[in-house]
């Protein structure tokens, strides 16, 4: 295979992120870093959601669910040992005395998240558009409260504090290049056009012999992955944790950033994050000094209305940056809803 | 465990599921005339409690005219709603609804945040709304009271609107088949606004009566009646209203009941319980007790 232009969009996009990552690290404020840190997690986040949401048109806003396990599970491994004795006493002996690195931290939150978007995707992934959406808000709202009552393996609502800072932009960044390329590799492949056929129409692509049941899982558990990955550096990032943080507004804010970027395109949600990430940044000074709180999610709210209103398909639809797909004759994978269309049948 | 603590728990169980009920019913006219998961509808609800607020215990004018200030105020507030945010995707997917209703619930929380503050309120009805009275040995409030009787109420006149008006008819013949229903002259999106309208006004209601039951309100506080709603509403067959009346009931009880007769250690797992109640009985009866099966769910 020849090196084509898209490869060398690639390989340029590459060289820029490491530019900017580095000349951040080096050389940017502790809040900079903090900002730069949670747009590179929720580029992450957006970009596994696009994929079980968008591409398979699995409507889950069960994404904060997963993180929590994940920030959890991570925290509880990382925690400084000679603490968990009096922060965490109901902690078992085995993991009483771990304490882990970031890296393998991060692996066994989002396995444990995966392992469970997989038990409790078993039945609920039966479940479809707006019903799968409130069953898996109960997921949330379940897992926040066997948090709140297990505390003492979790502090409850008091919240965890004295996580180590152990997450810095390159693991972020090296994550969220992580979590694109899989998901990138899968969308462009035979499964890919698989799950886009059971979004498109579930019968039609169970007749064409697609294991309906069984792609969903995958594709369901995979999003789980990396929420609870996005869970375990998000936990190492702000070093302290609470289940209330992973609620209702989270999950609107992903599905926002999802909307906006466009259902599928895994480059639009990126994108969409980002630039979610800092207009919120930028306007949370403004909501301070003028005393209006709650300015912030009335500008997120207004832009997700006005944006299903007049261009419900996203910025990309499900396509992605042309600069970025190779040219492949006879290539369908990414074509854009046009507005009326219908996803559901 | 005896008959009295037992018939006290009945009770509570019958006015909480009153008000499941009243939120409910509207709920599920919603969704069965556009198909339409309106996650705002708890939001109505808290509309109406704030309006409740000004007008009893800001301007001081007697409960009759808050109750009339309720109705009106969720009526219009939900027709509106419907008029910017879903009549312009009626062809939209489905999820897209979904996802608009959603942002429309996070704008009012906010505003309700950024123009009346997120601090609970004291909400505090009348003296006599609150006295306690002895009914077959169980104590209820003139309010408890009150709210089972409204509730009964409504819901008879709302099934004579329903089944014996011109109006009525429309409502049932757009939510039948709004396409057939046009074809025979139904305005059908003053059909659908009407079901808007009703909703919201029995949304608003149930805002007083939630209210003067906590004690306080605050902005954020439809997020739970209106997620009862929705599982009451399932539970009773979305679409239906007689199911989703009978899903608030149950609902109603079985909530009291988990928590009245279980240890008080599992009082904390009431939500947990309620959507795993939620999630079991969309996998095992999605069509609840008395929706049809028209369309797929599961």
């Amino acid at each position: 295979m020849s090196v084509g232009r898209h490869h060398l969009a690639w390989g340029l996009l590459a060289v820029v992120v490491i530019a900017l990552v580095a000349y951040a690290e080096g050389s940017l404020s502790g809040y900079e870093r903090t900002v730069l840190g949670f747009a590179g997690i929720y580029a992450m986040l957006a970009i596994s959601l696009s994929f079980s949401n968008g591409l398979t048109g699995l409507f889950s806003l069960g994404h904060p669910a997963f993180m929590m396990v994940g920030a959890y599970v991570g925290a509880v491994l990382t925690f400084p040992a000679n603490r968990k004795g009096f922060m965490l006493p109901a902690l078992p002996e085995w993991l009483a005395s771990v304490e882990w690195s970031l890296f393998p931290a991060t692996l066994a939150g989002g396995i444990a998240a995966a392992l469970v978007a997989a038990i409790a995707g078993f039945p609920v992934l039966r479940l479809r558009g707006h019903y799968l959406a409130v069953a898996t808000l109960g997921l949330i709202i379940i897992l926040r409260v066997v948090i709140n009552n297990a505390d003492g393996a979790t502090r409850g609502a008091l919240g965890l504090n004295g996580i180590p800072r152990h997450t810095d932009l390159w693991w972020i960044f090296g994550w969220l290049a992580a979590a694109l390329l899989v998901c990138w590799r899968l969308k462009h492949s035979s499964i890919g056009r698989s799950l886009l056929a059971i979004r498109e129409n579930e019968m039609a692509a169970a007749c064409m012999g697609v294991p309906r049941a069984r792609a969903k899982l995958a594709a369901f558990s995979l999003g789980a992955f990396f929420a609870g990955v996005g869970g375990v550096l998000w936990a190492h990032l702000l070093t302290n944790l609470t289940p209330g943080s992973f609620g209702i507004a989270l999950a609107f804010m992903l599905v926002v950033m999802v909307v906006i970027g466009g259902s599928g395109s895994l480059v639009g949600a990126a994108l969409a994050a980002i630039a979610l990430t800092f207009l919120s940044e930028a306007l949370r000074p403004i909501e301070q000094a003028m005393g209006a709180y709650g300015l912030v999610q009335i500008v997120i709210a207004v832009l997700l209305i006005a944006m299903l209103l007049l261009r419900p398909q996203g910025f990309f639809g499900s396509a992605e940056p042309s600069f970025l797909r190779r040219k492949a004759a006879g290539s369908r994978a990414g074509r854009p809803l046009s507005p009326g269309e219908e996803r559901e049948v | 465990m005896t008959g009295g603590y037992l018939l006290q728990q009945m009770i509570n169980g019958l006015v909480l599921g009153s008000v499941y009920a009243l939120v409910a019913v509207g709920f599920s006219m919603i969704y069965g005339i556009v198909r339409l998961i309106n996650f705002a509808h708890g939001d109505v609800l808290m509309v109406g409690a704030f309006s409740a607020f000004a007008i009893l215990l800001v301007f001081g004018f007697p409960l009759w005219a808050a109750v009339l200030a309720v109705l009106t105020i969720g009526a219009i507030l939900a027709m509106l709603i419907d008029f910017i945010a879903f009549r312009p995707q009626r062809s939209a997917p489905q999820v897209n609804g979904f996802i608009t209703s959603l942002g429309v619930s996070i704008l009012m929380q906010n505003l309700g945040i950024l123009l009346l503050s997120g601090q609970p309120r004291p909400f505090n009805l009348p003296g006599w709304m609150r006295t306690n009275l002895d009914v077959l040995g169980a104590r209820m409030t003139v309010l408890e009271i009150v709210t089972v009787a409204v509730t009964l109420l409504v819901l008879l006149g709302l099934t004579y609107f329903v089944r014996g008006t011109r109006m009525g008819i429309a409502m049932r013949a757009t939510a039948e088949n709004p396409l057939a229903a046009r074809l025979m002259g139904i305005r059908v999106n003053k059909a659908i606004a009407t079901a808007f309208a009703l909703g919201g006004a029995l949304a608003g209601l149930a805002g007083l009566l939630w209210a003067g039951r906590a004690g306080q309100i605050d902005p954020l506080m439809g997020f739970v009646p209106g997620l009862k709603a929705f599982v009451a509403a399932v539970i009773g067959g979305v679409g239906s209203l007689v199911g989703a009346v009978l899903g608030g009931y149950l609902l109603g009880f079985a909530e009291v009941l988990f928590v009245g007769l279980l240890p008080p250690s599992f009082g904390s797992y009431r939500d947990a319980f309620v959507f795993g109640l939620l999630i079991l009985i969309l996998l095992v009866l999605p069509n609840g007790l008395m929706g049809r099966s028209t369309e797929e769910r599961a």
